[in-house]
C-alpha cells in the first residue's frame, strides 16, 4: 500500500482513468438516489459537479471514498476497486482527501495537531517532519500564524482553509470538495475559493461539488450537471454555460444565473 | 409563626411595587431620577430588605431553638463531643470501643461512609462503562441485555434494592457452617463475606522495589517511544509493553525473593469464621446496591457521551484514512470524555449522598452512627445536624471544585 | 426512464444472515453471544417458573404456599394495607375517588390528540390538590376525620411525591429567578440556599425535619410527622427544581429578553408573560425527571417511621405467620415503582424528542 506514495513522484505523465465509475447505482432503502452513473476522470483533471439540491451530487462524491456504500456497479480509484474489503477502503482513503461543507475539524486538537494527526498515525511520519510539512501547507492556505489555535477560535473561512490543509497533509492524489463554501459567509467565500484555484493550478486532481459558477468557469476542465440521481449533461465549461444541450440544464442555469 | 418563604415573599412584593413606579420614571426630569425612582437605589433597597428579613428569620429561629432547648434541659455547644459514647459499633476502620468519645464516633462514621463510597465508585464506574459500551454494541443480544438492565435498575428505588440485597438475599444465605465457598479462600454466608488477607513476609521489600522499578521503566519507555516516534515515525506499542512491565517485573521479583507473601485464610472457628478480611453483610448489601444502581446511570451517561460526538467527526476521521480503532481512540473518546466527566462526577456525588441509606439496614455510616445513635443519646440535634450537613457540603464542594478545574482544563476553545 | 425501474438489490434478511451480522459478526461477538445466551437461558426459565408457573395465587392462608414458587397469596391478602395503609375500610372510597381523578387528569397526557388534555392537566395541578385536601383528611363538609397517622401505603407515596412536586414548583421558580437576578445579595442568598440543599442527602433533611423542626418552632406550634416530612421534602426538592428551571431560563435566547424590554414590559410581566411560559415548556421533561427521582426517594420516609408502600411491605414481611415472603414483597413494590417510573420516563422522552424537533424546524 505504501507503493502508491512512492510511485507518485515517478508518475510524471498524467494517468488516464484515475477514477473510473461504471454503471453505479445506490439506494437508500427503496429510494433510488444514484442511477447508472458512468464517469472516467483522468489524473490532473478538475471536475465541477453541480445540480439542484437533492440531486445526489454529494452522495456521489461520498461514494468515491466510501463514506457511502454503492450497491451496484463498480468504482475504481487508482486501480483499487472499492468493495467491502477494509484494506481496499483504507488504501483508497489514504489517496483521497476530502473537504466537507461543515469543515469537520476536530475541536479538541489545535490546527497543527489536526493537520498532523493522520500523517503521524496513518502514514507513520515522524512528528517533526509531519509538523514541518503541515506548516508548509498552512502557509499555502495563508494561515501559518494560527497553527497553535483551536478550530473554535477561527472564522469559518479560516476553518475551511485549515480543513483543506489537513486533507493536503496526507499528500493525496485526488481531492474531493463537498460544497466547501455553502456554509460560509459571503466575504469568506473568496478566501477559500482563492486557495482552491491555487490548488487547481498546481495540477491536483479535483472533484468539486459547488454552486460557485465563477469557480467552474475559471478552473474546471469539465462541468457535470446532475439531477434526480442521474448525470444529465457533461461538457467543458465554455460549452456548458454558453450552449447547454439539455432542457433541465438550461432551466437550472437560468435559475442560478438570474441573480 | 414565620413561614420559611418570607424572604421570597418580601422580594416578590418589593419588585411588584417596583413595577408600578417604573411607569412614572418617564415623567422624571432630565436631571436624573429622584432616588425613589433610581433603579440602583431600588435594587439596593430590596437587597437590604431581603437580607434583613433573612437575618430576622434566622434570629427568630435561633431564639425559639434556644428557649426550646432550655425548657427541655438540653445544653448547647460542642462540649458533648468529648464525653464517653458508651455504645459499640459493629465496624470501624479507626480504633474504637464503647469507652471512647462521641467525637470518635464521628470519625468512625465518616471513615465508614468514605469506605463504602470509594468501593461503590470504583465498581459502579467499571460496570457503568462496560454496560454503556455494551448498549452501543453491534451485537444485538448484548445491546438488548444492557438496555433491559438499565431500564429495570434505574426505575426501582435504591432503598428497595438495598433492602432486597440485605433482607432477601444476604439474610437467606446459609449459616457459616454451610458457607458458599470459592476455592477454600473466599466464603460467603449470612454473617458476611470473608476474604483472604495478605500477610507480608520479610523480603517483600524486593517486590515493592520491583513495582517502583516497573513504574520508572514505564515512564522511561514512554519517553523513549515518543523520542523514537519524533525521529523515525515508528509507533511503539507503549500500552502493551507498559502493562507487561507492570505485571512481569513484580512477578519475577516475587519468585526471586522466595514468594514472601502469605495469605491469612479465613477459617471456621466454632460458630463463625476467623482470620482474613471480613466484609459485614450490611457493607456488602450496600456496596452491591449502590454499584448496580449508580452503574445504570453511568451507563446512560457513557452512551450519550459517545453518541454526542457528531457523525461529521467520524466521517472526517475516516476520510483522512484513520481506521476504526484509531478513530475511536484519537477522535471520538477524547471528545466524548469531555461530555461524560461532568455528569459522571455528579453521579459520584449522588453515590456518596445515597450511601447515607446505610441507616436503613444498620451499616454504621456517618448518618447512622452520628446523626442516629449519637444524636439520640445526647439530644444535641442542632450541633449534630450542623456537623453532618457540613461534612456533606464539604464533600460536595470538593467534588464541584475538582469538576470546575477539570472543565477549565479540557474546555474546547471557542472564540 | 428505464433506470428508475431497477429495484435495489434485495439484501436477504433471512434469519441466518441477520444472525451473522447482529450476533456472530466476529469471534469476539460470537463468544459474547454464546456466553450471554447461556446465562439468559439458564436464568430466565427458573425465574419464570418461580414468578408464574410454580407460584401460588389462590388459597386461604400461608399454608397454601409452596416452596418452589412465589407466594403471591401474601401480596393478595395484604393488598389493602399496601395501598391504603391504616385508612379505615369504610372511608376508602374517598381515596378511590382521588385515584380515579388522578388517573383522569394525567393518563390523557400520554395520549396525543386527547380532547382537552391541557385543561385536564391544569385541573390536575390546581383543582385536584384542593379536592384532595378536603377528601382525604376529612373533618369538614360532614366527612369523618381520618388523621394522617392512619395514611399509608401507595396512597401515602403518591401524596408525598405529588405534594412535594407541586409545592416545590413555585419556590423553584422564584429561586431560579433569584439566582439569575442582577442583585448580588438576592443572587447570593439563592445560590447558598440551592447549593446547601443539593449537597446534603435527603435522609439528613428528613432527620432534620423530624428532630429540628420542633425545636425551631415557638411553644404551642407543632406539626404532625407527615407535615414535617413534607416540609423537608419540599425545601429539598425546590432546590433541584430551581436548577431545572434555571436550565430553561438559560435556554431562552437573549433576543426574547430584549424584545420584552423593548415592548416596555416590567420585570414581572416580562418574566410572567414572555420568558417563563417558554422556559417552563422547555423544562417539562426535566420536571418530569425530577418527579421520577422524587417518587423513588419518597421511600426514604420509612426511615423516620412513616408507612409508605415500601414501609408497609417492610413491616408485614416480618410477620411470623408468613415464612420467607420478603422477595415476594419486594418484587411487588419494585413492580409498582417500575410501572410508574418507566411509564413516566417514556412519556418524558417522547416529549423531549418532540420539543427537540420543534426547535429545529
Amino acid at each position: 500500500m505504501t507503493q502508491h506514495t512512492e510511485s507518485k513522484d515517478v508518475q510524471a505523465v498524467n494517468k488516464p482513468g484515475i477514477i473510473r465509475v461504471e454503471g453505479m447505482h445506490k439506494w437508500y432503502g427503496n429510494f433510488h438516489v444514484l442511477k447508472d452513473l458512468n464517469l472516467t476522470i483522468d489524473q490532473g483533471e478538475r471536475i465541477v459537479i453541480c445540480g439542484p439540491s437533492g440531486s445526489g451530487k454529494s452522495t456521489f462524491i461520498r461514494c468515491i471514498n466510501r463514506l457511502e456504500e454503492h450497491q451496484q456497479g463498480r468504482i475504481i480509484v487508482d486501480d483499487v476497486e472499492l468493495t467491502d474489503d477494509v484494506r481496499h477502503i483504507d488504501s483508497v482513503r489514504r489517496e483521497v482527501g476530502m473537504v466537507f461543507q461543515h469543515f469537520n475539524l476536530f475541536p479538541h486538537l489545535t490546527v497543527l495537531e489536526n493537520c498532523c494527526l493522520s500523517p503521524i498515525w496513518v502514514r507513520k511520519t515522524p512528528r517533526r517532519e509531519a509538523e514541518a510539512c503541515a506548516m508548509e501547507y498552512l502557509e499555502r492556505v495563508k494561515i501559518p500564524d494560527q497553527a497553535n489555535k483551536y478550530p473554535g477560535q477561527l472564522s469559518g473561512g479560516q476553518q475551511q482553509r485549515v480543513a483543506i490543509a489537513r486533507a493536503l497533509c496526507m499528500k493525496p492524489k485526488i481531492m474531493l470538495f463537498d460544497e466547501p463554501t455553502s456554509a460560509l459567509d459571503p466575504e469568506m467565500i473568496k478566501e477559500v475559493l482563492d486557495v482552491m484555484i491555487e490548488l487547481a493550478g498546481s495540477g491536483m486532481t479535483m472533484i468539486c461539488v459547488t454552486h460557485e459558477m465563477g469557480f467552474a468557469k475559471t478552473v474546471a476542465d469539465r462541468v457535470i450537471f446532475m439531477d434526480g440521481g442521474e448525470i444529465v449533461e457533461e461538457a467543458p465549461p465554455s460549452e456548458f454555460f454558453s450552449n447547454p444541450r439539455e432542457a433541465r440544464t438550461q432551466q437550472f442555469l437560468q435559475q442560478i444565473l438570474q441573480h | 409563626m414565620i413561614p420559611p418563604g418570607l424572604t421570597v415573599m418580601l422580594f416578590l412584593q418589593g419588585s411588584f411595587s417596583g413595577r408600578g413606579m417604573k411607569k412614572q420614571t418617564i415623567d422624571s426630569r432630565p436631571t436624573g431620577p429622584k432616588p425613589l425612582y433610581d433603579p440602583r437605589v431600588r435594587a439596593l433597597f430590596f437587597q437590604v430588605i431581603s437580607l434583613a428579613a433573612v437575618f430576622w428569620v434566622g434570629w427568630v429561629l435561633i431564639d425559639n431553638t434556644l428557649s426550646n432547648m432550655q425548657s427541655r434541659g438540653i445544653s448547647t455547644g460542642f462540649g458533648f463531643l468529648g464525653e464517653s459514647a458508651g455504645f459499640g459499633i459493629i465496624m470501624h476502620l479507626v480504633p474504637y470501643d464503647a469507652t471512647m468519645s462521641y467525637g470518635r464516633t464521628f470519625w468512625v462514621g465518616l471513615t465508614n461512609t468514605l469506605l463504602v463510597s470509594a468501593m461503590g465508585i470504583v465498581t459502579a464506574t467499571i460496570l457503568g462503562f462496560v454496560i454503556g459500551v455494551a448498549r452501543l454494541s453491534s451485537n444485538w443480544l448484548v445491546a438488548k441485555v444492557a438496555l433491559v438492565y438499565i431500564e429495570i435498575i434505574r426505575n426501582i428505588p435504591l432503598l428497595l434494592q438495598i433492602f432486597f440485597w440485605y433482607f432477601a438475599v444476604l439474610s437467606n444465605l446459609p449459616s457459616p457452617r454451610q458457607s458458599v465457598e470459592v476455592g477454600g479462600a473466599l466464603f460467603l454466608n449470612n454473617r458476611g463475606l470473608y476474604l483472604p488477607g495478605p500477610v507480608l513476609q520479610d523480603g517483600f521489600g524486593l517486590v515493592w522495589g520491583a513495582v517502583v522499578l516497573a513504574l520508572v521503566a514505564v515512564v522511561g519507555v514512554r519517553v523513549w517511544a515518543k523520542k523514537r516516534q519524533l525521529a523515525t515515525g515508528d509507533i511503539f506499542p507503549t500500552f502493551k509493553v507498559s502493562i507487561a512491565l507492570l505485571i512481569l517485573l513484580p512477578l519475577v521479583a516475587y519468585f526471586i525473593a522466595g514468594r514472601p507473601l502469605e495469605w491469612d485464610l479465613p477459617a471456621l472457628k466454632g460458630f463463625n469464621f476467623g482470620g482474613g478480611i471480613t466484609l459485614i453483610p450490611e457493607l456488602v448489601a450496600l456496596w452491591i446496591a449502590l454499584s448496580l444502581y449508580t452503574a445504570s446511570f453511568i451507563a446512560e451517561i457513557v452512551r450519550s457521551g459517545i453518541l454526542s460526538v457528531s457523525q461529521g467527526q467520524t466521517e472526517a476521521s475516516k476520510a483522512l484514512g484513520l481506521p476504526n480503532g484509531l478513530t475511536l481512540r484519537l477522535v471520538v473518546i477524547p471528545q466524548a470524555m469531555r461530555v461524560i466527566i461532568p455528569p459522571l462526577t455528579s453521579q459520584y456525588l449522588n453515590l456518596v449522598k445515597n450511601s447515607s441509606l446505610a441507616t436503613a439496614i444498620g451499616y454504621p455510616d456517618l448518618v447512622a452512627v452520628f446523626m442516629g445513635t449519637t444524636l439520640n443519646q445526647t439530644g444535641q440535634a442542632v450541633e449534630v445536624v450542623a456537623i453532618t450537613m457540613a461534612v456533606y457540603l464539604t464533600i460536595s464542594l470538593l467534588i464541584s471544585l475538582f469538576m470546575n478545574l477539570y472543565n477549565r482544563a479540557v474546555a474546547i476553545k471557542e472564540r | 426512464m428505464t433506470e428508475s425501474m431497477i429495484r435495489p438489490p434485495i439484501k436477504k434478511l433471512a434469519p441466518v444472515k441477520w444472525m451473522r451480522t447482529h450476533l456472530f459478526s466476529n469471534w469476539f461477538n460470537s463468544l459474547l453471544t454464546l456466553a450471554v445466551g447461556y446465562l439468559l437461558i439458564t436464568s430466565v426459565g427458573p425465574l419464570l417458573n418461580w414468578l408464574i408457573f410454580d407460584a401460588t395465587f389462590q388459597g386461604s392462608g400461608p399454608d397454601d404456599c409452596v416452596e418452589a414458587g412465589a407466594c403471591w397469596l401474601f401480596v393478595k391478602q395484604r393488598l389493602n394495607f399496601f395501598i391504603y395503609g391504616f385508612y379505615p375500610d369504610e372511608f376508602q372510597w374517598r381515596v378511590d375517588i382521588m385515584f380515579a381523578l388522578l388517573a383522569a387528569a394525567f393518563v390523557p397526557q400520554f395520549i396525543e390528540r386527547f380532547p382537552g388534555r391541557k385543561w385536564l392537566g391544569i385541573f390536575g395541578m390546581t383543582g385536584l390538590p384542593i379536592i384532595g385536601c378536603v377528601l382525604i383528611p376529612g373533618g369538614i363538609l360532614g366527612l369523618e376525620e381520618v388523621g394522617s397517622s392512619k395514611w399509608g401505603g401507595l396512597m401515602l407515596t403518591l401524596i408525598l411525591a405529588y405534594i412535594g412536586i407541586l409545592a416545590s414548583l413555585p419556590i423553584g421558580v422564584l429561586l431560579a429567578l433569584g439566582r439569575r437576578s442582577d442583585m448580588p445579595v438576592i443572587r447570593g442568598l439563592c445560590v447558598v440556599f440551592i447549593e446547601v440543599w443539593r449537597a446534603v442527602p435527603l435522609i439528613t433533611v428528613l432527620f432534620m425535619a423530624s428532630v429540628m423542626l420542633p425545636l425551631f418552632l415557638p411553644d404551642g406550634v407543632s406539626f404532625e410527622k407527615l407535615a414535617r416530612a413534607l416540609i423537608g421534602i419540599t425545601l429539598w426538592q425546590s432546590a433541584y427544581m430551581a436548577e431545572v428551571i434555571r436550565g430553561g431560563l438559560q435556554a431562552i435566547p437573549r433576543g426574547q429578553y430584549e424584545a420584552a424590554n423593548a415592548l416596555g414590559l416590567g420585570y414581572w410581566r416580562k418574566m410572567g408573560l414572555v420568558i417563563l411560559p417558554q422556559a417552563l415548556k422547555l423544562v417539562i421533561p426535566g420536571i418530569v425527571n425530577t418527579f421520577i427521582s422524587l417518587f423513588k426517594d419518597t421511600t426514604l420516609v420509612l426511615i423516620i417511621g412513616l408507612f409508605d408502600i415500601l414501609g408497609a411491605v417492610q413491616s408485614t414481611i416480618a410477620d411470623p405467620a408468613w415464612q420467607n415472603v420478603a422477595i415476594e414483597g419486594y418484587v411487588f413494590v419494585a413492580f409498582c415503582f417500575w410501572v410508574f417510573c418507566f411509564g413516566i420516563s417514556r412519556y418524558s422522552q417522547n416529549l423531549e424528542r418532540k420539543l427537540d424537533t420543534g426547535h429545529k424546524t
